[in-house]
């Protein structure tokens, strides 16, 4: 099971976090700072994986930002390192070539797409075109939405049409 | 596709963004956040916001929170977010509520009722949305509410519904199993499902149901068999293929569950033979979730009934990971070794020039996941080596997490394996000097049992020679500045037991050492116990063996010292020890029989010797005692004072209270207590009273609880002769330290790495000398199981791991051949990979200034990496990328940008643009960070 995904920058700054195990939010800092504090300094011919306190981090960076999940001891750490890359992939499809930016300033979109890539600290789906097309179905809203902005009882009916 | 980039968030947003951006220190950015949290205290809190502001408040939110500061103000506003009709605002509510609130959050109640009605609702996306929130906010209380709409929904036209419904129903088993028993036939029905989506989702489900209870799911072999089958030869839609593999994903979780399913099960193992073999042939080793795959087939075949054709090509996937010049693959293949020794124990040798090279690698990760596969083959001929490295790491790492771990599996593998007492007391030291905090107390429970027990056989020569070792060493350590709490109880143990029983070392030696402890860890009131009640013990045994008792004057300011100590502990041991040396021969020899610790006590507990005294009190008026079940509730304190006022002479108690609990479960001396009140003789004069009856009961559970406690069994060696044991005893610290010293230049060497080989698998310099050892392990092991009364877990795996201990004899005589011949070949690689990184920190260089472009050279290079192609930030990668004859990772990284090359970003002259928008906006300062702007995948 995935107990969580950090999207961290080279600086340390943190992009996006999704908490499938319950952390308070004392905890959730500490993570964040002992596992930028490893991940960030390790070198680049090492293997993505970390061990930490009895879980296993998988990390990979993209340009300067560290796509990082925490997995049990058992899990498969090769396979997560391929829901990491295949997150990137769909990230990369859906804002077209997909930068840090996109993610500062859109994070609320890249959670809406984990949450239909991961569910409950499972991978709940591996094909990229269902993926997108679900988005897509809910981005359609939006767009209407936009257009329709000035009149909110046309929202409405679109939303539970 | 929505977004395309577009910033459409507000100015304010994007000013908060890019502030933080630029914040140059910690302090800074906290300043900004502040302020901003601030603002929005303000805003929030506005009546009528329009709801599209509100839904931009609660993503501010949100990015407040995930750069660490609390956000619970505005919780309550995601919550009525989520109440809100348009799909739009609720989505956000739901995001919000699902990445704010834990489980058990008070909030959630507001939340249920909402999310009731949502999953009625009819349209799929808020069906959706609430099934999201469902499966992180729904605790054990709140299932039963909304159980039925999702099991409804598992029959939903859409398939997305049907899939989030069954991941619900998982986290409900995962929270409450009890709460989704009777709905499991439900994740059988899915399994059938004509959406790959929802039969891979319903996956998940099954394999924490079969991990529960196998035997339940035979019959679903078959099906999981053919549904592996299809989609190994590709049946699936196209959309499930990822890099070239059919469903990689859901062949993992298939090769998972079919790894519990024939795990022991010899017939069900049989119908997956085929297709596991299949997988391993279909698998494309060069690209990183083909490897993936691969790695999860070597664990099925480690886990079902052994096939040797498996085995072989487990065995080859396995040699092509370590020879890997990936790191991660040599993990995994380090990894996968550990699982396939259990069956195949002979594969190891082959391997063992890459294993030690991965013992050597400065990467930490790989080191660990080595000492585990040591920990793993360690036996009776490779265990003094293999300690001793994971001792040196041990003491090399700061990582309690880790270090806890190595120290407890370095006593597992002593207790196991010692070949000799000394170097177990050795071992045992230099865990308990390095980690001695860290450890379980159990373990130095152990320790002392050992010691006070020896080796379960009916050496009594090899026991003291083991007791006058650890003295010796315990006294030769304790000249070390600062050492851990428990590991000087045990010293302290030990010397008070056996200090002056060999006649080695004399009394005053022995009283001034501990006296030193009392002194220099003054403030740690256990260790003081211990000291002085091991000063206690051995004034007791020099009275009892006719000695004249001479207090050292520093014991004496101690004892004065703690007569007056405020720990009523400490002032009831040094009472006792004055008056214990105040007593004649007789009576101390009563008191404090000499090495007694093992012997049982016969505890009586109804205290049928004090019947007399009792009978004489009840003649003379005194209330019989009412049990405490009788009285319980009607008596209270007050009427127990009178009783006890009328039953003894006087009215307060003067002796001393039993010791505290928290002191008294640290212990393992209980003895002087306890038989204080076994003797007639006693040095306090126990209050006969019925609440002196509960106290001794209290103490006996304690007492009881401690001694019931298995020992371990290392077995014994054979009786070396005397002076050959005190030499080794004396230098063995100093020649180990020596190893210390000398290890780091030792394996640089390629013949030292051979002769470590040799050694750590089974090696030239130890030739069978105990070829029975495994044996006798498991032997002496299963006596003290039936000897002692609760065997404890190492006991009960003792025996198993014994089995694969005894070793082929032809595996002695292993590999120089295989050794030379494999050295070289790696030369070249690692001249490549200098080659290759000289080049690469070039090639950095160029992207950071993203003028100088050489597309060709990087075309060529990557041509010959597979992996680890998208780390490279420089656009003109693709173009070598897209070349078909490249890797499939490579193939399919380029393909999304071919296809939409024409919609945005995938040359570099939009990539370009975007940089240009950035910097307009003034996010960042691009000179802190040069490849922020670079794309992700580029």
């Amino acid at each position: 099971m995935i107990h969580f995904v950090l999207l961290i920058s080279r600086q340390g700054k943190v992009r996006l976090t999704k908490w499938y195990s319950p952390y308070s939010q004392k905890e959730r800092t500490k993570v964040i700072r002992e596992l930028s504090g490893v991940i960030l300094t390790r070198g680049p011919k090492l293997c993505n994986f970390v061990d930490w306190r009895g879980f296993k981090v998988v990390y990979k960076r993209y340009a300067s930002l560290y796509f990082c999940m925490c997995i049990d001891q058992d899990d498969n750490e090769l396979e997560v390192l391929e829901i990491i890359h295949h997150f990137v992939e769909i990230l990369d499809r859906y804002f077209g070539s997909v930068c840090e930016l996109d993610l500062i300033f859109n994070f609320h979109k890249a959670y809406y797409i984990l949450d239909e890539l991961l569910l409950a600290g499972e991978l709940q789906e591996s094909s990229k075109k269902t993926i997108a097309r679900l988005i897509a179905a809910q981005d359609s809203l939006v767009e209407t939405a936009k257009e329709q902005a000035s009149s909110i009882s046309n929202i409405i009916a679109q939303a539970t049409k | 596709m929505g977004s395309q980039g577009g910033f459409y968030q507000s100015k304010e947003f994007l000013d908060l963004v890019k502030s933080i951006g630029e914040a140059r220190s910690k302090a800074e950015e906290d300043r900004i956040v502040l302020s901003e949290i601030e603002t929005l205290k303000r805003r929030i809190s506005e009546p009528d916001i329009p709801k599209r502001k509100m839904k931009e408040y609660i993503l501010r939110l949100v990015y407040i929170e995930m750069l660490g500061h609390d956000a619970s103000f505005g919780y309550i506003h995601a919550v009525k977010m989520t109440h809100d009709d348009s799909l739009l605002v609720k989505r956000t509510g739901y995001l919000a509520v699902t990445l704010f609130l834990n489980e058990d959050h008070d909030l959630i109640i507001l939340i249920v009722n909402t999310i009731q009605k949502d999953l009625k609702s009819d349209n799929y996306l808020v069906v959706c949305a609430a099934l999201n929130a469902v499966c992180k906010l729904i605790n054990e209380e709140t299932i039963p509410a909304v159980l039925p709409q999702v099991v409804e929904l598992l029959g939903h036209p859409k398939e997305a519904v049907r899939k989030k419904a069954i991941m619900a129903l998982h986290r409900f088993y995962q929270k409450s199993p009890s709460s989704v028993s009777h709905l499991i036939s439900n994740f059988r029905k899915r399994l059938c499902d004509n959406d790959p989506g929802v039969m891979g989702a319903t996956l998940c489900p099954l394999f924490d149901l079969i991990a529960q209870d196998v035997n339940s799911y035979k019959d679903l072999v078959i099906s999981f068999v053919s549904i592996l089958k299809q989609v190994a030869e590709r049946r699936l839609s196209k959309a499930y293929d990822y890099h070239q593999m059919p469903a990689p994903f859901i062949q993992i979780k298939l090769l998972k569950i079919l790894a519990l399913l024939g795990s022991g099960d010899k017939q069900a193992s049989e119908t997956m033979y085929t297709v596991v073999g299949d997988i391993f042939k279909k698998c494309d080793s060069s690209s990183n979730i083909g490897n993936a795959v691969l790695y999860e087939c070597i664990c099925c075949v480690s886990s079902i009934y052994p096939n040797t054709k498996l085995l072989d090509s487990a065995a080859d996937a396995i040699s092509r990971f370590l020879k890997s010049d990936s790191h991660n693959l040599k993990y995994m293949g380090i990894d996968a070794l550990g699982r396939l020794i259990k069956i195949s124990p002979e594969i190891a040798e082959q391997h063992q020039l890459a294993v030690i090279d991965c013992l050597e690698d400065p990467d930490d990760t790989l080191k660990r996941k080595t000492f585990e596969l040591l920990y793993k083959m360690t036996k009776s001929t490779n265990v003094e080596v293999i300690v001793d490295r994971m001792i040196g790491y041990m003491i090399s790492i700061n990582d309690n997490h880790y270090k806890t771990e190595i120290a407890s599996r370095c006593v597992e593998l002593a207790e196991q394996f010692a070949p000799s007492n000394q170097w177990f007391i050795q071992t045992m030291n230099k865990v308990f000097e390095h980690a001695g905090d860290l450890v379980n107390i159990k373990i130095a429970h152990n320790l002392m049992r050992l010691i006070a027990e020896g080796f379960g056989e009916d050496d009594d020569n090899a026991d003291s020679k083991l007791r006058s070792s650890a003295v010796e060493s315990y006294l030769h350590i304790l000249g070390e500045p600062k050492l851990p709490s428990v590991f000087l109880q045990v010293i302290c143990w030990v010397l008070g037991e056996y200090g002056t029983a060999d006649g080695m070392f004399s009394a005053s030696d022995v009283t001034g050492k501990l006296c030193d402890v009392a002194e220099a860890y003054s403030s740690n009131e256990t260790v003081k116990a211990y000291a002085v009640t091991a000063l206690m013990k051995i004034y007791a045994f020099e009275i009892a063996a006719g000695r004249k008792v001479d207090m050292l004057p520093e014991c004496q300011s101690l004892m004065e010292e703690l007569l007056a100590s405020h720990s009523t502990d400490l002032q009831q041991r040094a009472y006792e020890l004055q008056a214990v040396i105040g007593l004649d021969v007789h009576a101390v020899e009563c008191i404090m029989p000499l090495d007694a610790s093992c012997e049982d006590i016969e505890v009586d507990k109804g205290l049928s010797f004090l019947d007399g005294y009792i009978q004489e009190a009840i003649e003379k008026g005194a209330q019989p005692y009412i049990p405490e079940s009788e009285r319980s509730g009607l008596i209270n304190m007050g009427n127990f004072r009178n009783q006890n006022h009328h039953e003894s002479l006087h009215g307060l108690r003067f002796e001393a209270y039993e010791l505290p609990k928290p002191a008294e479960s640290a212990e393992p001396e209980p003895m002087y207590p306890r038989e204080t009140y076994q003797t007639p003789v006693s040095p306090i004069p126990s209050n006969p009273s019925d609440a002196g009856s509960a106290e001794l009961k209290l103490r006996l559970d304690g007492v009881q609880q401690k001694w019931g406690r298995p020992t371990y069994t290392p077995e014994t060696s054979t009786s070396n002769s005397t002076s050959q044991k005190s030499v080794n005893g004396a230098s063995a610290v100093n020649s180990t330290r020596e190893a210390y010293a000398s290890r780091k230049p030792q394996v640089e060497i390629s013949h030292e790495k051979q002769k470590l080989a040799a050694s750590l698998f089974g090696g030239t310099s130890k030739p069978e000398k105990r070829p029975a050892t495994g044996h006798k392990v498991s032997k002496a092991s299963s006596h003290m199981v039936e000897k002692s009364h609760v065997p404890n877990s190492s006991m009960e795996v003792a025996p198993e791991k014994a089995a694969p201990a005894q070793p082929p004899p032809d595996l002695l005589d292993l590999g120089e051949p295989t050794a030379t011949s494999t050295a070289p070949s790696l030369d070249p690689f690692k001249q490549l990979e200098g080659l290759l990184d000289t080049t690469q920190d070039a090639l950095a260089a160029n992207s950071a200034t993203t003028a100088s472009r050489s597309p060709d050279v990087m075309a060529l290079l990557y041509a010959d990496t597979p992996i680890g192609i998208h780390n490279k930030d420089d656009a003109d990668l693709l173009s070598g990328l897209s070349n078909p004859s490249v890797t499939n990772m490579a193939g399919a990284t380029a393909r999304p940008r071919l296809s939409q090359s024409s919609s945005k970003g995938s040359n570099p002259k939009d990539s370009l643009e975007k940089d240009a928008l950035v910097r307009q906006m003034g996010v960042n300062p691009s000179s802190q960070n040069p490849n922020m702007f670079k794309d992700l995948l580029g």
